[in-house]
């Protein structure tokens, strides 16, 4: 008998406070596995911020801090630069990155530090109840845009990874989802990719991972991923936006845990 | 201690001293009237093996340093009055998290955007809060170069002792003026107390450090605040610091930290050469307040008068701590407008108890139960 | 090949996307509810899973333990055994 799925390691036993079908364990476990493919628990440190990750030190075993609000790329760079040889990571929500923690972000993106940054975009508030976020879309409801987020009062939604791209510091971004296994295996990879890269010392990483949200979206976690496909992916392309080790070739194929592709 | 003294600008001796201190990492934003400590950190940090970022504000820079705290250095922020507002937070997470930082305040005037000239109007966001929740912090104030040196040394030590943060107050005078100051020697690895706490890597050899100021649960976080207190308590016992001047005989105290102390001294002299029995009662640790040292002097004076760079917050702290057995009044000059020491003598000379005049300027603020 | 899955009932919250995504259609919500009220997910017909994993890999709370049969032993085990045996 072989194993082909079981729990990572660095994925703690405790069960998450997340709700049923949010897409965050997906990605936590998936940073977990890529931990232990990479053994390199006992270097990691990750950096909670405020929102639904806020108890992520609960779920994964390695050292941990809670950063207030959208500033954990600023702790995470006061770690980095005091502990080089650790690998340092956050996990951060829509608001928590692209509302107050804006400023924070773009610098760190900026000064090309050595971390790794998960955004976990669920187009929502989800720890506070449903408020709009930067990365809603326009005509999306939520409990500050009752009856679907307007352009003319509130703007229109920002793509991070685009934006990031931009800068000359970052070494690698992409965009993936979680929706369904064929975009979940590639997210994996990206993630491992992300870490991996950081630990070869190649510079800052982010991977923005559009997530479900069933219970602020009002729908069941089926009907939530489907929206993931058919709504937010049209709007926030998959794909690498930035990757300085692009080769000319095709990349490495990377199959985690055996498995059937679909 | 290094014998030498060498001339030097305040918030250059400032930086200087906190790298001797075994400072290593600083985070820190340009703002008017600190200038030169980032700057010097810059420049110097990098050869003493530390790192220096310029954040894109104070906000970040406090938060840079909760990381590098929380990995086990010597981290260091410093800022002038509006930046101190924007780090409350970072503070208050600095001081539930358990993690020493030192932060250093050159004042400024203020409300808002104030000026850039000296100012003494942060002492109730230095030590009635500033940030959210139950919290003190450890709060130090030199009146030379010399003596924020010295300070310097002493911030990093406590905060290390208390793993907590520590505020040093000083302003724009003090961050500006050159004075001959005698270095300390540089902290060496072996002094510095080991952080098993910090999170650096569990190493596979123990169970994670997890560091964080939330707890959700209410009798959980009530815990916390208790073993916070009995740290605060600690404070108040082992940690007052004060210094006297010509306080032996005197039948008025004068009270002043910082620059303000400078020029009562002066004040005090000239009083002295009139026949009016005039001292210093000098806090050096504004929180916790000396109270001891207030409510010895206050059995043995006559009057105190209180002068501040602020239209009056310490003075609070001087009734509440001399329980008003003696007449306390108040004179200070705000806006960054600097007394010299006639204007002193004069209130002081209105305030004599000999004479028995009313005092001068007083506080704006309602409250207290004397002149 | 013949695939072995392992459902934590106490650790699953029913949010149903391992009966969604699995292939073969053989995962469905158990009637009776847990511990915590969810009804768990479970495997309806173990015979017919390959151990492709999909299920375990897009669970978010990490349920689901997948294994795989391997040559002549896949031939007449019982289920009892097979959720027994945890070798790699």
């Amino acid at each position: 008998m072989t194993v082909v799925f079981q729990r990572p390691v660095t994925l703690s036993e405790k069960g998450t406070h997340y709700c049923p079908g949010c897409t965050y364990g997906i990605i936590h476990r998936m940073i977990a596995q890529a931990i232990d493919e990479l053994g390199v628990a006992g270097r990691t440190v990750g950096v909670a911020s405020v929102g639904c990750t806020v108890l992520a030190y609960d779920y994964l075993e390695c050292d941990f801090l809670q950063a207030s609000h959208g500033r954990a790329p600023a702790v995470a760079t006061g770690i980095k630069r005091v502990r080089p040889d650790a690998i340092v990571f956050t996990l951060q929500g829509d608001g928590d990155l692209a509302a107050i923690g804006m400023a924070e972000i773009v610098h760190a993106a900026a000064r090309g530090e050595n971390f790794t940054v998960f955004f976990l975009n669920n187009t929502i508030y989800g720890m506070t109840g449903g408020q709009m976020a930067p990365t809603t879309l326009v005509g999306q409801k939520s409990t500050t845009t009752p009856g679907g987020r307007q352009a003319a009062r509130a703007g229109r939604p920002i793509r991070v990874s685009e934006m990031l791209a931009t800068l000359d510091g970052p070494a690698y971004i992409e965009r993936v989802a979680v929706d369904r296994p064929a975009n979940a295996l590639k997210a994996m990879k990206a993630i491992r990719k992300a870490l991996k890269l950081q630990v070869d010392g190649v510079g800052f990483s982010l991977v923005e991972c559009l997530s479900a949200c069933p219970t602020n979206w009002g729908l069941t976690p089926g009907e939530a991923l489907q929206r993931v496909g058919r709504e937010l992916i049209p709007y926030y392309p998959l794909g690498v936006y930035k990757d300085v080790t692009a080769k000319a070739g095709p990349d490495e194929d990377q199959t985690p845990n055996g498995g059937d592709r679909p | 201690m290094n014998a030498e003294k060498v001339l030097m600008k305040g918030n250059e001796a400032i930086a200087e001293a906190a790298l001797r201190a075994g400072c290593r990492f600083y985070a820190g934003y340009p703002i008017t009237p600190q200038n030169e400590i980032p700057e010097y950190m810059s420049a110097n940090i990098f050869d003493a093996g530390g790192q220096f970022i310029q954040a894109e504000s104070e906000v970040a820079a406090i938060n840079m340093v909760f990381g590098a705290a929380a990995a086990g250095a010597r981290a260091m922020t410093t800022s002038s009055s509006p930046g101190i507002s924007l780090k409350q937070e970072g503070i208050s997470y600095l001081a539930g998290a358990e993690l020493p930082a030192v932060i250093i305040n050159m004042v400024r005037g203020g409300p808002g955007l104030g000026g850039i000239q000296p100012a003494q109007s942060d002492y109730f966001q230095a030590t009635k809060g500033g940030g959210h929740g139950d919290y003190h912090l450890l709060v130090f104030a030199g009146e030379s170069v010399q003596e924020m040196v010295d300070l310097v040394g002493l911030a990093f030590q406590k905060a290390d002792e208390y793993r907590s943060p520590v505020l040093l107050l000083g302003d724009a005078v003090l961050g500006q003026i050159m004075e001959p100051v005698a270095l300390p020697e540089p902290v060496r690895e072996e002094e510095m107390p080991p952080k098993p706490w910090a999170t650096v890597g569990t190493g596979g050899k123990r169970s994670k450090n997890v560091i964080t100021s939330l707890r959700l649960h209410p009798e959980l976080l009530e815990e916390h605040n208790l073993k916070l207190m009995e740290k605060w308590r600690r404070m108040q016992a082992n940690e007052q610091r004060s210094v006297s001047y010509r306080l032996e005989d005197a039948s008025l105290a004068l009270v002043a930290y910082g620059s303000a102390a400078r020029i009562c001294r002066r004040a005090v002299d000239l009083a002295r050469q009139e026949g009016i029995q005039a001292g210093l009662l000098r806090p050096v640790s504004l929180w916790p307040f000396p109270e001891r040292a207030f409510r010895e002097t206050a059995d043995r004076v006559d009057a105190f008068l209180v002068v501040e760079l602020s239209l009056g917050q310490m003075v609070e702290d001087v009734r509440l701590a001399t329980n008003c057995v003696k007449p306390v009044s108040f004179f200070g000059r705000t806006g960054g407008v600097v007394p010299t020491p006639a204007e002193v003598l004069d209130e002081i000379r209105k305030a004599d108890p000999g004479t028995g005049a009313a005092p001068g300027v007083q506080s704006t603020r309602p409250g207290g139960c004397c002149r | 090949m013949i695939g072995r899955v392992v459902f934590d009932r106490e650790r699953c919250k029913g949010c149903e996307i391992c009966v969604l995504v699995c292939p073969r259609k053989i995962i469905a919500l158990d009637q009776e509810r847990n511990e915590h009220g969810y009804r768990p997910a479970m495997i309806t017909d173990e015979e017919k899973c390959t151990g492709c994993a999909i299920c375990a890999q897009m669970c978010p709370d990490c349920v689901i333990q997948v294994f795989r049969e391997t040559g002549a032993a896949a031939a007449g085990r019982s289920k009892e055994d097979a959720k027994g045996e945890l070798h790699a």
